[in-house]
């Protein structure tokens, strides 16, 4: 079976309900903590949301400076998964894994709501297990979440298929060209502001226009994980 | 000791919230004069021995790895505190005029 750690960094929120994802997944949960320098031999790992270190300095800048994550960086240079949800995604970019920043929303409040993501790039590691152009509907809840970037590292991030999820109908936090998740040229390190690990199980996922709390898209990320874990 | 200040700031073309907020503030208080507010941060840190170029050009190399994110972030200034009037060769003013 597939082992999927998952980092509890010291205001991590949603490591527990990462870990349910990957176990409905079908995979093994590993909990990984972020004073450790051993990831325990897992195939792949998530970065899960939260407030590290309570947003000081900046939203994951402490975090990306754990010792975890020296063991994190070098391991996905090597074409470890690696998937950064909300406060993961920050401690992705913090961690110049992924290039860009994450500023607080351009309206000034914190958000919740079900949204609907445009998958742009169905090839890597997380995402595999979708079409292209497919829309799909997860949970959002961030205060930081405004992606920005230069133009020149935009440039590359659209000419190169980067961008792998983009904000459908409401672009909740002012993110440039309504980005919601991007990737490395590798294609295996995904950062996404919204929260597939909570749409995951029918009763407790986001609204859909089939039912209330139906949505259980989100879960195909990790199973994507899983696709791609057989093919490497 | 030494005390040695960096400060940072949004980069201008991104939008500050939190200063336009305080700026709407003022506005509603009467202060129109104001026309604008931006946020940022002063990080102080203090250390032993002189105060040289060459320390400040390492704070000043610490300040872009770790204290500022110059994705998002611009460092205006790095200075001994108290030798705000000294030239500050890396905002490029004299800090004390700043101010």
């Amino acid at each position: 079976m597939a082992r999927i750690g998952v980092v509890t960094f010291p205001g991590s929120l949603d490591d527990r309900d990462a870990q349910r994802a990957v176990r409905i997944a079908g995979a093994e949960a590993v909990p990984l903590w972020h004073a450790d320098h051993d990831l325990q031999g897992v195939d792949a790992i998530v970065l899960p949301g939260g407030f590290s270190y309570g947003d000081y300095l900046r939203c994951g800048a402490i975090a990306a400076e754990s010792p975890i994550m020296r063991e994190i960086i070098d391991a996905a240079d090597k074409g470890l998964p690696v998937l950064g949800i909300c406060n993961g995604f920050q401690i992705l970019v913090e961690s110049r894994l992924l290039p860009g920043g994450l500023i607080r929303n351009d309206h000034g409040a914190f958000i919740c709501r079900d949204q609907i993501l445009r998958v742009e790039n169905a090839s890597t590691a997380w995402t595999n297990d979708f079409a292209v152009g497919e829309e799909f509907i997860v949970p959002l809840k961030n205060g930081e979440g405004g992606y920005i970037a230069t133009e020149e590292t935009l440039k590359e991030l659209e000419g190169e298929g980067r961008v792998v999820f983009r904000y459908v109908d409401v672009n909740p936090n002012g993110s440039l060209n309504d980005i919601a998740g991007i990737t490395n040229a590798r294609g295996n390190v995904v950062g996404l502001m919204p929260h597939p690990e909570h749409a995951v199980e029918p009763g407790f996922g986001p609204d859909t226009p089939a039912a209330m709390r139906s949505g259980v898209d989100g879960l195909r990320l990790f199973t994507s994980a899983l696709q791609h874990l057989l093919t490497v | 000791m030494a005390v040695i200040v960096v400060e940072v700031m949004p980069k201008p073309e991104l939008l500050d919230p939190a200063g336009k907020a305080v700026g709407g503030l003022l506005r509603r208080r009467g202060d129109t004069v104001y026309t604008d507010v931006r946020i940022g941060k002063r990080f102080e840190l203090t250390r032993e021995g002189p105060v040289t170029r060459e320390v400040l050009d390492e704070v000043r190399a610490l300040a872009e790895d770790l204290l500022a994110n110059l994705v998002i972030e611009d460092i205006v200034a790095v200075y001994e505190s108290g030798a705000e009037d000294e030239f500050d060769e890396f905002s490029g003013v004299v800090a004390g005029e700043t101010r």
